[in-house]
């Protein structure tokens, strides 16, 4: 079976003599790493420069809010049911009078934590949310931590800023890709 | 028993003091070129968080290496454990003594009495052998260390450490057999003074000049010829105990060592301190500055053309490193008997007939 | 003589000669007493150094830097090398019997006896310091020497080297049916 045809035939033959000296191989192969040597370097140097990671990176997860600023979570669970890592865990709670204006539905997560070493970024949360309030960020990561009590994330680091509110320009890879070639550019990233 | 301390004291003091202290800084900073010419090669950009452009990396490096544990394994033999890294150190820093950094410095001690001071530590008729026998001690350092280790890994690097100095160093000394043919002294000062000019060793000794800058490789146990350390194979090699400035010692050592022999592969074969049209410049400075001044000014320049040429070969082993893969043992070994004695052989055999033959041909033809 | 006037009156070349003497003596006899064979090979490879140090001190820089090359840096590093190969441990001092020890005791006495008997029969040549020539150590003069005077044993000895190596070349070479390793 030939997967590609980028395979060479290997041989026993005896080296010429322009191979047994080395030298001609060896000052080729110099010339190929000095060649290197001045070439573009492919690094960025990370936390100054960022790379554009494209609108269906997944990165740090949000809890969005509406229009009006409530929390569209109500808690059905369906994300933990999702979650293959088993990273998400929440306390359903009911609206008093008089939070209308904090959550949409008349049921809230009171407490909801996600697990940020247990988390592996699948996205399944999002897909699984019939509410649309859960989102993976494609341009934020989550920051590294020292504590271990910064390890699981609660509403207080989840919840939307709706100072800064997160708007997604794309779907999917192919709207990302149609957007590209329009040249409309996804959403500057933010500082976190 | 007391010694006169005079103007020539004092410069000569200052010249060995700025030997040693160029000589480590070289060393030093070649870690961090290593570090950048490695990762140039592959297409990063290398170490830049410590200081502009990482420019402070190997003081980082050295402070981490001082305040790391300094660990004696129990069943290690401790006084040759310590006396390992000191003896690598040491060899590694004798050889810059006999290296002719520059011409020489004049200084005007009284009216019509001046000094001529060589930019050398020592200047000793057996030069060459000189250095020959220090590097031939420097395998102590790897062999001491690697046997008191008690440690198989480090006791096989430590072997293949002395194996492969003892195979290179037979066509090195052949290699310099051939130059020392042509110049008939062993004094590198000499040496080089006889390559004054542009009338450099190189062109009349291609294939010793091959043959030598191979076996320093293999001295300095630098990449294709790192068999004494391969981490693939040995884990470190003889240094596998280490830890801490013992440690710090071998590396440190091994990039002395590099300088010491591009200053060597400098001197010998590319001219040392000499360029084409020194002459010229040095004319042209007296003219400008003065006897003494102009003489000082001219040396420096050859002395800076003599860094130029052996800070080249200092990036030639890295360049190197990040370019051959390594030699496999038997590959060595058949390189070092097999290949690089019998061409050594011929090359001083050729350089004979060609001193013989060639040479009064060659003057009788000029004529 | 006081042995403080005997100290104020030394010259530098006496210093180096007297601690270069004590060193050699003391590394030579650590050979001897040292009981790992490791340690025997190191204080060698010192006492070869302090003789280098000798040599110096005689202006024969030529043979100090071949003394160094050819006897500490490679002749010592092979018996360094076999014998960490072979790796010999304190028990195999057990092993040497007490008819082993009374016939180097008596092989020993022996030498000791005729080095002691050699050198007191010995004449020691005269030194005259106005007709000493400070070259005659130096490199060009000892080639002279070799090359004209001595140039029969000179190549003799060099012939001699040829046959040991054809003869190491012969022990070493891989037969037939020799197992590769």
């Amino acid at each position: 079976m030939q997967l590609t045809n980028r395979s060479k035939q290997v041989s026993n033959k005896e080296m010429t003599f322009a191979e047994k000296i080395y030298l001609p191989a060896i000052i080729t192969g110099l010339g190929i790493t000095i060649k290197h040597f001045f070439q573009k370097k492919v690094t960025i140097s990370y936390p100054e420069v960022k790379k554009n990671l494209g609108p269906v990176f997944r990165g740090r997860h949000v809890l969005k809010r509406d229009n009006q600023g409530r929390e569209r979570c109500t808690a059905c669970g369906l994300c933990a049911v999702a979650c293959p890592a088993e990273a998400i865990s929440m306390v359903a709670s009911e609206r008093q009078k008089g939070e209308e204006n904090l959550y949409r539905e008349e049921k809230y997560a009171a407490v909801y934590e996600i697990n940020m070493l247990r988390c592996i970024f699948c996205g399944l949360c999002e897909e699984a949310c019939p509410k649309q309030a859960i989102y993976l960020r494609h341009d934020e990561f989550v920051p590294v931590f020292t504590e271990r009590d910064q390890v699981i994330w609660g509403k207080d680091k989840l919840a939307e800023n709706m100072n800064n509110r997160y708007l997604r320009t794309a779907w999917t890879r192919e709207e990302a890709h149609e957007q590209d070639l329009k040249g409309i550019v996804a959403q500057p990233r933010t500082q976190l | 028993m007391a010694f006169s301390i005079d103007a020539a004291f004092i410069i000569k003091a200052i010249i060995i003091l700025l030997i040693f202290a160029i000589t480590l800084l070289i060393a030093t900073y070649s870690t961090y070129a290593e570090r950048k010419v490695a990762a140039f090669i592959q297409d990063r950009i290398g170490p830049n968080r410590a200081g502009p452009f990482g420019l402070l990396q190997p003081i980082a490096d050295a402070v981490k290496m001082f305040f790391k544990e300094d660990f004696i394994p129990s069943h290690a033999s401790k006084w040759l454990f310590i006396l390992g890294p000191c003896l690598s150190m040491l060899t590694a820093l004798m050889t810059s003594a006999v290296i002719p950094f520059g011409d020489s410095v004049k200084y005007e001690a009284a009216p019509g009495k001046v000094w001529d001071v060589a930019v050398q530590a020592i200047d000793v008729n057996i030069g060459i052998l000189y250095v020959f026998g220090v590097v031939s001690l420097g395998v102590y350092g790897i062999m001491v260390g690697g046997w008191a280790s008690n440690n198989k890994f480090s006791l096989l690097g430590a072997i293949r450490a002395a194996s492969q100095n003892i195979s290179y160093e037979i066509s090195m000394g052949l290699a310099i057999v051939a130059i020392l043919m042509m110049t008939g002294s062993l004094s590198i000062r000499h040496i080089v003074e006889q390559q004054h000019g542009g009338n450099w060793n190189i062109f009349y000794q291609p294939i010793g000049f091959v043959i030598f800058i191979t076996c320093a490789f293999a001295e300095c146990n630098r990449t294709p010829f790192d068999l004494p350390e391969c981490e693939t194979e040995l884990i470190g090699g003889y240094h596998t105990e280490y830890s801490s400035m013992k440690l710090g010692f071998y590396l440190f050592a091994e990039y002395i060592n590099m300088f010491v022999s591009s200053a060597m592969i400098a001197s010998l074969y590319f001219g040392g301190y000499n360029y084409p049209g020194m002459d010229w410049v040095q004319a042209k400075l007296i003219a400008a500055m003065g006897e003494i001044t102009g003489h000082n000014l001219a040396t420096l320049v050859g002395t800076l053309v003599f860094f130029g040429k052996s800070l080249f070969f200092v990036f030639f082993y890295m360049w190197v490193r990040w370019t051959l893969p390594r030699f496999r043992y038997d590959q060595l070994m058949n390189l070092g008997w097999k290949g690089l004695i019998p061409l050594a052989i011929v090359n001083v055999i050729l350089t004979g007939g060609a001193i013989l033959y060639l040479k009064p041909l060659v003057v009788s033809l000029l004529k | 003589m006081d042995f403080s006037t005997f100290i104020n009156n030394l010259t530098p070349a006496a210093i180096f000669f007297y601690v270069l003497s004590f060193l050699t003596i003391l590394c030579g006899l650590m050979v001897v007493l040292a009981r790992n064979p490791i340690h025997s090979v190191l204080f060698l490879i010192g006492t070869f150094f302090c003789l280098s140090g000798h040599y110096v001190l005689l202006n024969a820089q030529f043979l100090a830097a071949v003394n160094i090359i050819v006897y500490a840096g490679a002749i010592m590093v092979l018996f360094l090398f076999v014998i960490m190969f072979l790796n010999l441990k304190q028990e195999d001092e057990e092993s040497k019997t007490n008819l082993v020890k009374i016939a180097a005791t008596i092989v020993g006495g022996t030498l000791g006896v005729i080095m002691v008997g050699v050198l007191r029969k010995s004449q020691f040549g005269s030194y005259n310091p106005y007709e000493f020539d400070s070259q005659v150590g130096m490199v060009e003069s000892l080639g002279n020497v070799l090359y004209t005077d001595y140039l029969l044993p000179f190549e003799l000895a060099s012939v001699l080297f040829l046959i040991a190596m054809v003869g190491a070349v012969m022990l070493g070479r891989r037969e037939a049916g020799d197992r590769h390793f």
